[in-house]
Order: C-alpha cells, then sequence, then structure tokens
C-alpha cells in the first residue's frame, strides 16, 4: 500500500499536518512504516519534518536534550551520553539502532520501547510543539494525538557511569525481544543505603511503568539479598503484563522479581 | 496514487524514476528499478533480508520510503562484484558454503560489508553483532560468521 507523505521543514507545520484523523508521524519508520506493511488501513499519510533541532544533541551544564529523530546508532555514537549507552544498545539490532529514533521510541507499545524504560527511570521530560511535560504523564497520554502536537525532544540530567542499572531479558541472544525490562535510578547514601529510587519497568503493561511500591520498599535498604526481600516481593504491585508469542503474562510476573533481584545485586 | 520523482545513486551510477508516494524502498528497487538483490521476507524489520547501505550506514529497506532517500547514495548486493569479479565478501561465502537457499545472503553480506568499511579487522563478537539483525534459517550462522572473518583477512592481506 502507498501513502501520500507531506514533508516540513518546520516543526509546526508538521505538527499541524498531523491533526487530522489517519496521518501519522514518520521518523525512522520502524513503526509506522511496520504497521502501514502489517495491514494497519487506519493510517493514511505520513508527516515528517526536516528540521535540523530534531537531529541534534546538545549536553549543556549536564543536562542533556536530544532531538526527537536522533536515532539510537546516534546516542551510542556520543560520548556524553554514556549513561545511556547500554539502553541504546538494547534496542533492536545494528540495523534497527540505524533507524530506530528517540522519539519513535516513546511510542512503542510493548514489548518495544526498551530505551523508554530508561528514560522513565530517569526521569526525563518530553518537548513537544505544544510544549513539555515529565515523561510519566506524557506516557499516560501518548494516545492522543491532537492534544500534544509532535515531540521535538526529550531532556534529562545526563546520568553519571553506575547511576542507571539496566536490564533487558529476551531469550534470543544476542538480540531479542523483550520478556522484561527493568531500568533503576539509585542513589545511595554514604553508608550505602538507598536514599533515593526510580524504577521503570517495560512489558510489564502496555507501556513502560513504575514500580512505586518497589521504589519505596528499597528506600533505606543495603543493596543485599536480606535488604532489599521486601522490595522484591512488592515489584510487581500494579503492574498488568503483556502476553505475545515471546512469554504469557503469567510468565512475566514469574520472572520480573528473579531479574530484579538480579539487576539489584548484580 | 500520485507518482513522485526520486533521484539517488545506486551502485555509483545515477538514477532518476518516478515511483508511487509513499512507496518503500525496498519495493522501489525491485519493481522500478530492476535491483531484485535486496529480498522482501517479513516486511517488519525482523529478518534483514531487505538490508542495503544508505550513505554509508545499513538500512532496512522494507522500512524505508524511497522518497527519504532522495540525493543518497545507495549499495546493494548487486553492485559489489566489479567486471565478473566477486567482491571478497561473496567469494567467502560461495566458498565456505555460507549460503543454502541463498534468501538472506545479500541482506547478510551488506551487514558484513558495512562492519568491514568501518571495522577492517573485527573479531567473532564484533562479526555476530554486525549480522544480529540478520536471520538465516539454513547455515546455522556459523559459515557465515566464518565467511566474515575470512574476508576480512583477505581484504587485511590485500592492503598489507
Amino acid at each position: 500500500m502507498s501513502l501520500a507523505v507531506q514533508t516540513y521543514s518546520s516543526v509546526r507545520d508538521a505538527s499541524d499536518a498531523l491533526k487530522p484523523d489517519g496521518i501519522c508521524y514518520l521518523g525512522g519508520g520502524t513503526l509506522v512504516v511496520r504497521a502501514v506493511n502489517e495491514g494497519d488501513v487506519s493510517i493514511t499519510g505520513y508527516v515528517r519534518s526536516t528540521a535540523p533541532t530534531l537531529q541534534t544533541i546538545d549536553i549543556t551544564e549536564g543536562r542533556a536534550t536530544i532531538g526527537a529523530s536522533v536515532t539510537m546508532a546516534a546516542v551510542l555514537g556520543n560520548a556524553g551520553l554514556a549513561g545511556l549507552h547500554p539502553v541504546a544498545k538494547a534496542v533492536g539490532g545494528p540495523t534497527v539502532r540505524n533507524m530506530a529514533t528517540v522519539g519513535g521510541n516513546l511510542f512503542a507499545p510493548a514489548p518495544y520501547g526498551d530505551f523508554t524504560v530508561g528514560l522513565l527511570a530517569l526521569e526525563a521530560t518530553v518537548h513537544g510543539a505544544d510544549g513539555e511535560s515529565p515523561i510519566e504523564d506524557f506516557l499516560a497520554g501518548r494516545d492522543d494525538r491532537r492534544k500534544r502536537g509532535i515531540v521535538t525532544a526529550v531532556s534529562l540530567d545526563v546520568p553519571s557511569a553506575g547511576v542507571l542499572r539496566f536490564l533487558k531479558v529476551s531469550r534470543v541472544k544476542p538480540r531479542g525481544v523483550s520478556v522484561v525490562t527493568i531500568a533503576a535510578a539509585l542513589a545511595l547514601d554514604d553508608a550505602n543505603k538507598v536514599k533515593s529510587a526510580r524504577i521503570a519497568l517495560g512489558c510489564m503493561a502496555d507501556r513502560p511503568i513504575r514500580a512505586q511500591a518497589a521504589e519505596q520498599a528499597l528506600i533505606g535498604c543495603k543493596l543485599e539479598k536480606d535488604d532489599i526481600r521486601n522490595a522484591v516481593a512488592v515489584i510487581g504491585e500494579g503492574t498488568n503484563p503483556i502476553t505475545d508469542p515471546v512469554a504469557s503474562a503469567w510468565y512475566r510476573s514469574e520472572v520480573l522479581p528473579v531479574h530484579f533481584s538480579r539487576l539489584l545485586l548484580g | 496514487m500520485a507518482r513522485v520523482p526520486v533521484q539517488f545513486t545506486l551502485n555509483g551510477q545515477e538514477r532518476a524514476e518516478f515511483v508511487e508516494s509513499g512507496v518503500t524502498l525496498l519495493h522501489a528497487l525491485r519493481d522500478t528499478m530492476g535491483d531484485t538483490s535486496p529480498k522482501g521476507g517479513c516486511q517488519q524489520g525482523a529478518c534483514g533480508a531487505c538490508s542495503v547501505i544508505v550513505d554509508g550506514e545499513l538500512r532496512l529497506s522494507c522500512l524505508t520510503l524511497a522518497e527519504t532517500c532522495e540525493g543518497a547514495s545507495i549499495e546493494t548486493a548487486a553492485g559489489l562484484a566489479s567486471e565478473g569479479v566477486l567482491h571478497p565478501l561473496q567469494r567467502a561465502i560461495v566458498d565456505g558454503f555460507a549460503a543454502q537457499c541463498g534468501f538472506c545472503t545479500p541482506g547478510m553480506i551488506m551487514a558484513a560489508k558495512t562492519l568491514l568499511d568501518h571495522t577492517p579487522n573485527p573479531t567473532r563478537e564484533d562479526v555476530i553483532e554486525a549480522i544480529s539483525g540478520n536471520i538465516c534459517r539454513c547455515t546455522g550462522y556459523e559459515p557465515i560468521i566464518q565467511a566474515v572473518l575470512k574476508a576480512a583477512r583477505s581484504n587485511s592481506q590485500k592492503a598489507g
């Protein structure tokens, strides 16, 4: 099936052109063109923007702003974003990483969207043509295109090495679809006890979610087997895992505590 | 459906054609430009059989729209042999029996070529990572990995 492509140099024009039903924003193509190839007749046309700002990575005073059209390969090629490299590398194989964009990943349905799991744990902000919002709010309302306009960038405090613990569990090595993805941004005090925790989960709902019960249970704990027991016990609280050909919801629920525990102790 | 002009370099030759708006690069190459080396496998970005090199980067032609390649330089497996002489990767694949049904081979070769263009002396792990987006259901991958390593050695011997 062939569809009309509208290309705009301005973000605002592209955002306005996106308003009619059926028109989808074309980033790297790994989601939208894939859906069209699969026979999704609800998509009636593409809009894209060639605005240079969408392809820019800016790091100023410890704050990174990553344009929505920046690819996973470009993130991996930026030494200033080393803390995000394990997350970007978890996305697809090398060819997909050359195409998949940071903006597109925000819309990837489970079991995809691993980069967004990392962004959620790192408390990123999503910038759009019509304003900005915390990533958690953005994810909750991401299906409402009319309200939000196109995404232009994400920004976040550049994570220092070791701050973000990240694990993507898949059955096919080296690159497979996620069974469960876990990202944990932990800060420890001088006694090596957790003073703040932000934990995000992929595949445990239709989009990345936070594990707030586990976050609270981790406060004041050392990352030792006995100390983390309560947090591990509640990691599945509030989740509604997906079932797909890779794993059932039951299986994902069963293995989540195991992998969460390994992530904390590893 | 409206037809739109696209112009790019395909295996070193300037090409200008009219294609249907929104058509994928895979279909433009195969149906309009007569280059059937990229294969249409899953059409979902999962199998890698359609892999081509666009401006030096490996891309999935089934998920790339032809219109977004305006002015680009595109390489496919059909352009690798020169004056009847196979590219070292093609030679190594043939010599090492690394193709069986052959459907994945053009995409696999382009993935390997991208690797060798950037990393002339790859490790085994580099090769595995480079072809990790390409599926082969015949060979079990080992002959392909060995062929890529052999082609790399052959290239470095020539360079040396």
